[in-house]
């Protein structure tokens, strides 16, 4: 009792030190997040049950902002003339469910040349709610988790590794539509290859995965996962390097560059030149006395 | 009167002798001994130059080069030119261990581990891009004012050849790092040489020394840009300064300025000091670019391997037009006897811009045979006293410029969310359409332009002063421009007058191609007032202000073109 009274009484010694506030709060947060932890229900579904129960919860979301197009049951919808409404959904895999869905390309706001990103209209629980429906019409992708894109169980070594590795893959699978620097290129009738700088990576291995839209699908026997995984390691390389030579002009190649330099760099040479012969030579620095 | 002849001077008893040299005057004077430069110097260091802006855009082009020649200079030391394959140990870690060409890995290698590598390179670039926009700016200057007129065609013709040589340059030396870009344009390069019929194979075969890429092409492009192309460059830009000197510098017509001779200031000191300062500029430009701007970053593309490519390659700029072209061309092919003719890439990228160079360089001797006129000028021409000739180069820029946008259809897809599809098939009519429209826009444009230089000679210029009469009509006064202005706009040739003879009808009663065109050449310009004119239009000026002063006849009787004029009344 003695020894509690002892360091009582020294912790006691601080409360009212300078730092007193600051170690209190976060104590409260500290504890209030654990214990939320703690109590609260478990967000990932471990058992057939709770898969089942979500695909459930999946459906009646499916069915009010999905079966529009793709059919009440996925199976997708064609129009009287035969044009394609929504693609059926049997295969495509809880990856395609979390790409499509969590990039807010899905549900889409209208037809076009390419489904636009936007901003997400459902929670993550939400789009695994879709996802273990949609799943549960066929066997397909399932989501991938950070283990599968991330490097960071790798040594510094293995991670600069996987980098030099993945930037091979990558300028031989990627660049033709996404630029060098995953900038994004320009397809046929509108279309286009998106910017990939940006991208969380979970979405660029699912896209790898499953060939959104004009992509193609680089599946495992194709690209392994690890091989994926390198790729995304060197686009991330690529966002954190520093811009070595400066402004990187959109890193779109020389057509920035082109404009560049009639703009900034011929036009400021004009600019000069319209500078010095305007100041033309003077015999006597006293204008207005000279006469 | 007679003079005392018997008294000798006292003072001033020996010979004047001069004094002893300074140092500089003893070391000039030895150096002109030996050299004979006084001479010359004392003639051109006094040459006259006039004075205008547009007359410095060839001198961005010269001190581009001397930055290229520099900056070049420290790049060989580094660059090796080899295809041989290495493997990447440098500084660069997302390519370590790949294996490249010698070429991309010293490109590498200047740009990561040399002291200040990255910077020369990115400043060589830079130069190389401004050189070429330059001399073309420069170009058009000349031919908008008609500086390409005898005896200045050769210059021209020279001129245009440094573009050609310019380009190829800047080609050859966008090859070098052999990156994937670089490689891609060799690649495309390639393709072009083979697109020649009949002998392109063979012609590419022995470029590449083999089949493409073979281990050859690097070192002879390296050759061709530091060895080849420079010395030719080189020669060709002594030949057209010294052109420049012996013609004289063109000027702008105003008093004093007449076709015998060069109003300005001498090359020593004003022109040294101005022209030495724009060098120190163009320098500094070059260097802020190549510090703060990226261009070419090599280490982003990768070593060349034939079997990739990136999105968004494209040549620079000064390749881009014919790249366009060859963007937007319909794939058409032929083929006879067992021989492949690709007229979609031979027609835009070899016989387009070979044609359309020959045209430009002969634009002097085309202009002279339609106009006749052989005589010397020095005078310039404001464009829109040629309103045929400024269309004719404006429908050329308009021309140049919608081959030049196809030359980035997929940037301009991408960045103003259209389809690169839509964006092809309207430049496909636009190449056709846009020259058409632009040269009538802009024949009209300078016609309309000649009718107010007349407007402004009879009537004045508009003070924006409104002067309300007694009966309440309102007139703006205008009153003359500066006798130096009106002698300015007057200084040119009434239609084709002093030009050479019109060749007459044929035998059988029409027209030669020459007259035809001739007559279309000057169609529709508006003449310079005669001296009549002008002084019958001043003295109704005056009187339509004394007019105006007792209320009377130029509003009453209706005169739209009421005009006041000052005229020495000292009430305004």
């Amino acid at each position: 009792m003695r020894l509690l009274n002892r360091s009582a009484g020294r912790l006691s010694r601080h409360r009212r030190g300078p730092i007193a506030g600051l170690v209190l709060l976060l104590l409260g947060l500290a504890l209030s997040g654990g214990l939320y932890a703690a109590f609260s229900p478990s967000s990932s579904a471990d058992t057939a049950e709770d898969q089942a129960a979500m695909a459930a919860k999946g459906r009646q979301l499916f069915l009010v902002s999905c079966a529009f197009c793709h059919g009440q049951n996925g199976e997708g919808l064609t129009s009287k003339d035969g044009k394609l409404i929504g693609p059926a959904l049997a295969g495509v895999g809880a990856a395609a469910v979390d790409f499509q869905v969590g990039t807010g390309r899905m549900p889409m706001v209208q037809p076009g040349a390419q489904v636009q990103k936007k901003e997400n209209v459902f929670s993550q629980d939400e789009i695994n709610e879709l996802a273990a429906y949609v799943a549960s019409l066929a066997p397909g992708p399932a989501i991938p988790t950070k283990e599968d894109y991330s490097t960071d169980g790798l040594s510094a070594e293995e991670k600069q590794e996987a980098i030099v590795r993945g930037g091979q893959i990558f300028l031989t699978n990627c660049t033709a539509c996404h630029n060098f620097t995953g900038e994004g290129g320009a397809m046929p009738r509108g279309g286009f290859a998106p910017k990939l700088l940006d991208t969380d990576p979970k979405h660029i291995y699912e896209a790898m995965l499953t060939g959104p839209q004009s992509m193609d699908s680089f599946s495992n026997g194709n690209l392994s996962p690890e091989m994926k995984r390198d790729v995304i390691a060197y686009i991330q390389s690529m966002k954190a390097q520093p811009g070595y030579g400066g402004f990187s002009l959109g890193n779109l190649g020389p057509v920035s560059e082109g404009l560049f330099a009639w703009i900034v760099g011929l036009g400021g040479l004009v600019g000069f030149a319209v500078w010095i012969a305007a100041h033309t030579a003077r015999t006597n620095k006293k204008k207005g006395t000279a006469q | 009167m007679s003079v005392d002849t018997s008294k000798v001077a006292t003072s001033n008893t020996s010979a004047a002798t001069a004094n002893k040299p300074t140092k500089v005057g003893a070391a000039a004077e030895w150096a002109d001994e030996r050299l004979g430069l006084a001479a010359m110097g004392k003639k051109n260091l006094r040459k006259i130059f006039p004075d205008h802006w547009s007359f410095m855009l060839g001198e961005i082009a010269l001190w581009s080069f001397v930055v290229l020649l520099v900056t070049g200079v420290f790049l060989t030391l580094w660059f090796r030119p080899s295809m041989a394959e290495v493997t990447y140990q440098g500084s660069y870690p997302n390519l370590r261990g790949i294996s490249m060409s010698e070429a991309y890995s010293s490109a590498l290698n200047i740009s990561f581990d040399v002291r200040g590598g990255l910077l020369l390179r990115q400043m060589h670039h830079w130069a190389a891009m401004l050189f070429i926009s330059a001399m073309m700016i420069h170009m058009l200057r000349v031919f908008f004012t008609g500086a390409h007129r005898k005896p200045r065609e050769l210059n021209w013709v020279i001129g245009s050849l440094l573009l050609l040589l310019g380009t190829l340059e800047g080609f050859t030396g966008y090859s070098l790092p052999d990156d994937l870009l670089s490689g891609t344009g060799v690649r495309a390069a390639d393709g072009f040489i083979q697109a020649i019929p009949i002998v392109g194979t063979y012609i590419g075969f022995f470029l590449f020394g083999g089949e493409f890429p073979g281990d050859a092409i690097i070192p002879r492009l390296y050759t061709i840009h530091v060895l080849l192309i420079p010395g030719i460059l080189l020669g060709l830009v002594a030949a057209h300064m010294l052109l420049l000197v012996y013609h004289k510098h063109t000027q702008w017509a105003g008093p004093g300025r007449k076709e015998t001779n060069v109003v300005g200031y001498p090359m020593l000191p004003v022109y040294a000091a101005k022209a030495g300062g724009f060098f120190f500029i163009t320098f500094g430009v070059t260097a802020v670019m190549g510090a703060i701007l990226s261009i070419n970053p090599v280490w982003k593309f990768g070593p060349y391997d034939p079997t990739k490519v990136t999105a968004g390659s494209q040549p620079d700029w000064y390749m881009g037009w014919p790249d366009g072209a060859l963007r937007i061309m319909p794939g058409w092919e032929s083929h006879f006897w067992g021989s492949t003719w690709s007229w979609n890439i031979f027609i835009p990228v070899i016989l387009m811009p070979m044609v359309s160079w020959m045209v430009v360089t002969s634009f002097p001797f085309l202009e002279s045979w339609i106009t006749g006129d052989k005589r010397e000028h020095h005078l310039l021409q404001r464009p829109r006293n040629a309103p045929t000739r400024t269309g004719v180069m404006v429908a050329a820029m308009v021309w140049y410029a919608m081959f030049w946008l196809a030359g980035g259809n997929d940037i301009i897809a991408i960045k103003l969310h259209m389809s690169i599809n839509q964006i092809t098939y309207f430049l496909r009519a636009a190449v056709f359409l846009g020259p058409v429209i632009a040269f009538f826009i802009t024949r009209r444009w300078c016609i309309a332009l000649q009718r107010h230089d007349n407007e402004v000679l009879l009537h004045g210029y508009e003070t924006g002063v409104i002067m309300r009469s007694a009966v309440g009509g309102y007139s703006e006064i205008h009153l003359p421009i500066s006798e130096e202005k009106a002698y300015a706009i007057t200084v040119r040739d009434r239609g084709p007058e002093g030009a050479g003879e019109a060749d007459g009808p044929k035998a059988n009663g029409k027209l030669t191609l020459r007259d035809k065109l001739r007559t279309l050449y000057y169609e529709d310009d508006v003449e310079k007032p005669t001296v009549e004119e002008i002084e019958a239009a001043h003295a109704h000026a005056a009187h339509a202000v004394e007019g105006g002063h007792d209320d009377a006849h130029a509003i009453e009787g209706g005169h739209d073109d009421a005009r006041a004029i000052e005229g020495g009344h000292g009430e305004h």
